[in-house]
């Protein structure tokens, strides 16, 4: 078995290493004109952002406009990934397995750190949201920044502490919520008949704002929001069913 | 000879990361280090896609620098509403696209004040990788927590998370 996959692994690496190196078809490192960088639709993204966006970070504006359907379903996706882990692995009364007792009690000097560390780090977390527009950054980035703040407290003192923070049901709530306020942006402009998505048409809606760029700009950060919350809450559950056993109580 | 290795470096990285997971996959016994090969996999393929996205040494982040005022039309049209008394004003570093062009902050309203600039995309890493990457390590996190979550599962039914031992009592649980 070994011999056999031995085989087929270095087929797959000396064609692949083949390919890199000696044929003329694939494009030299850095090449600005080779068929991934030279085409018209990265071009196209490259110079009209700023023109049909008002948004500086192109990659937000490619990721939450121009692709937003792409997305939108990518956030569905992680949805549904964590209500399969609930499902899969949430059991509902106790079947004999307990945390051994010494990792009950949190020790002073990590305890402390956490206490001050966990508000910067949800403050960064929101800094990330709200500056995806104009540096690295955005709704995913940040929701896992968020997610990981609950994860170190779950970490340090134990489950339960976590979980009075961020209960369950309110996890699975704001997964929820966070794709509702991500279709809801989307379904704005169809009520206002234009197409799904097409967050231009809101400026006639979104106070403040009056012209079709910035409310491109102000659509991106309300679905922004609506992944951070998915992104946050999942995160946070998948940790919390996978690291109880599904008990949700006295995780590691 | 450094030319050569500079210009394929990423892609060798790149083919022995596949080749690694790869094996991982396929030649591992335990079905969580097969979930390890997977996720190296991912991560190489990840590196494909962000090594496909470089341009040549001048070229920057996908992020307008100085938050675009220089380049938005929008911009561009409000100062000109504003106040267009400092016609001579243009700027002669107005073509230089780095982030840290000019320093001083007081005049980034002045700058590109009657024309905005455009973006040359040859001074900008091409943005539509990186984005399909964005959303692809995050929907890997989450299928790979399922993936842990169904390991969990098995190992609580079986006892066990290797694959030979496993097949075993799968059988014998289908014949009994």
């Amino acid at each position: 078995m070994k011999v056999f996959t031995g085989i087929i692994v270095g087929c797959i690496g000396m064609l692949l290493l083949y390919g890199v190196n000696d044929t003329g078809d694939f494009p030299a490192w850095g090449d600005p004109d080779s068929p991934a960088n030279g085409s018209e639709i990265s071009q196209y993204y490259i110079t009209q952002t700023i023109v049909d966006t008002e948004v500086p970070n192109m990659v937000t504006a490619v990721l939450a406009d121009y692709r937003g359907y792409d997305t939108m379903f990518e956030t569905v996706v992680i949805f549904v990934a964590g209500i399969a882990i609930f499902s899969v692995v949430r059991m509902m009364e106790d079947s004999g397995w307990h945390a051994p007792e010494f990792l009950r009690k949190p020790d002073l000097v990590p305890k402390h750190t956490v206490r001050l560390l966990v508000p910067v780090i949800q403050i960064f977390a929101l800094y990330v949201l709200v500056h995806g527009h104009s540096s690295p950054g955005g709704g995913f980035q940040g929701g896992v920044i968020m997610g990981a703040s609950y994860i170190l407290i779950a970490l340090v003192w134990d489950l339960e502490t976590a979980l009075k923070r961020f209960p369950e049901k309110m996890a699975i709530t704001t997964a929820g919520v966070g794709i509702l306020i991500y279709a809801g942006f989307g379904f704005a402009p169809v009520l206002m008949g234009e197409e799904f998505l097409n967050y231009g048409i809101l400026h006639h809606v979104l106070p403040g704002v009056d012209t079709p760029q910035m409310a491109r700009y102000y659509g991106m950060f309300g679905v922004e929001i609506g992944v951070m919350m998915t992104v946050s809450s999942v995160m946070f559950l998948i940790y919390a069913l996978l690291a109880s056993r599904g008990l949700m109580k006295k995780g590691l | 000879m450094e030319e050569f290795i500079h210009s394929k470096f990423n892609y060798w990285i790149y083919v022995l990361l596949m080749m690694i997971g790869l094996w991982g996959m396929i030649a591992k016994n335990n079905l969580i280090k097969k979930l390890i090969g997977m996720s190296i996999f991912q991560t190489a393929i990840i590196l494909f896609y962000v090594s496909i996205a470089v341009k040549e040494k001048e070229a920057n982040i996908p992020i307008l620098p100085h938050h675009g005022h220089d380049y938005s039309p929008l911009a561009a049209a409000a100062h000109a509403g504003h106040g267009d008394g400092d016609g001579g004003h243009k700027d002669d570093n107005g073509h230089n696209a780095s982030p840290e062009g000019h320093g001083d902050h007081g005049d980034h309203g002045h700058a590109g004040a009657h024309d905005p600039k455009v973006p040359v995309p040859n001074e900008f890493a091409n943005p539509l990788p990186h984005v399909l990457m964005l959303t692809a390590i995050v929907v890997g996190v989450a299928t790979l927590g399922l993936a842990l979550a169904i390991s969990q599962k098995i190992f609580k039914h079986y006892g066990t998370l290797e694959e030979d031992e496993l097949l075993k009592k799968v059988r014998a649980d289908d014949y009994v």
